[in-house]
């Protein structure tokens, strides 16, 4: 048995990686596998608190890669799912502190104990970037439905394409059905006519998750919310379940109408 | 559809501009950079053979994530070369 990497990144800052990775991991460990989460954010961690497990950080991803510790020690295990870990990142060092070749080594070790390996990009193309990709055996790449947002993950799908990391899945996050409506927000077609990319999820946007995240209890873990259907939608997806895109239906059929008479 | 019409909404306006960003970051290609390269062209193709470089369209379209430069050169007639 052997686990799947599986990259979250996005370009562009505060579209919902961290949000997305806690989820997802959640949601998985909740259909019974065995999942890791490394925080690939070093100097910036936030994964833990969006877990809720920072009060339970020994070691961390530089103190395995330094040899302070066995990996083991570094994997915190969530009390309330008993496949789920995570190996938070260094919050008082920098990027150069982990090279792509220390992640790769690091996922190798662990890829026979779990299932899957869900690594949360930082924001950027740099080398926190560049780390985070190098073990992926799949990347999901995560937007907005704005310009700036859209703009930075067509970069960022460039880099991958160009790399062969492939295949890239995208994720559309913070849509706001309203929005989209009245035409004051790019619809899930439109992006993904933009970003020409295969589609994993849509999320749509929900004053829970920020509520989720004030507790450290993420969505997916009761899973009634819109937000959190959503993460397990995307969970049930990337384990090879054919789902179907009931959130679309939301965004409307007056702008589907109009979409097909032009 | 009356409702569609009545003014562009924002959604259509990110949409319209997105799309020639998206081609720009994708080529690395700009407007002006397209003028010169539509310049070398006819400067090029005219050694050639007679065209109507006035008639020159130059643009670049998108299949999926791939981009093609598309170049319309209307040829003068032989008739009208021999003049």
């Amino acid at each position: 048995m052997t686990a799947k990497v599986v990259t979250i990144t996005s370009g562009k800052g505060g579209v919902g990686k961290t949000t997305s990775v806690a989820n997802i991991a959640v949601a998985l460990a909740s259909r019974g596998q065995r999942v890791v989460c490394i925080d690939g954010d070093i100097g910036l961690r936030n994964l833990d608190v969006v877990l809720g497990l920072e009060n339970r950080i020994v070691y961390d991803l530089v103190d395995v890669i330094e040899g302070r510790c066995r990996l083991r020690q570094a994997m915190i295990r969530d009390k309330r799912l008993p496949e789920l870990y995570l190996i938070p990142a260094a919050q008082t060092r920098d990027k150069t502190a982990v090279s792509p070749s220390d992640m790769i080594r690091l996922c190798d070790e662990l890829r026979p104990d779990v299932d899957w390996i869900l690594i949360d990009s930082p924001a950027g193309i740099e080398r926190g970037f560049r780390n985070a990709i190098a073990p992926a055996d799949r990347v999901l790449v995560i937007t907005n439905p704005d310009v700036s947002a859209v703009r930075d993950a067509d970069r960022v799908i460039g880099i991958l394409d160009a790399e062969e990391k492939g295949p890239v899945s995208l994720i559309i996050n913070r849509v706001n059905s309203d929005m989209v409506r009245r035409g004051e927000m790019l619809s899930v077609e439109d992006v993904l006519d933009l970003l020409a990319v295969h589609l994993i999820g849509i999320v749509p946007e929900d004053e829970n998750v920020i509520v989720a995240s004030n507790r450290g209890q993420p969505l997916s873990l009761d899973g009634k919310s819109r937000a959190g259907v959503a993460f397990q939608n995307i969970a049930r997806r990337l384990m090879g379940e054919e789902v179907p895109f009931s959130e679309l239906e939301t965004p409307g059929l007056w702008q589907r109408l109009l979409g097909r008479r032009r | 559809m009356m409702k569609f019409l009545r003014r562009s909404k924002s959604a259509a306006s990110a949409k319209e501009r997105l799309q020639l960003v998206l081609i720009h970051d994708r080529t690395d290609l700009n407007a002006t950079e397209l003028e010169a390269l539509k310049d070398d062209l006819i400067a090029t193709i005219s050694r050639h053979v007679a065209i109507d470089p006035l008639g020159v369209v130059i643009h670049i379209a998108q299949d999926g994530r791939s981009q093609r430069l598309v170049a319309d050169i209307p040829l003068r007639s032989a008739n009208q070369r021999r003049r």
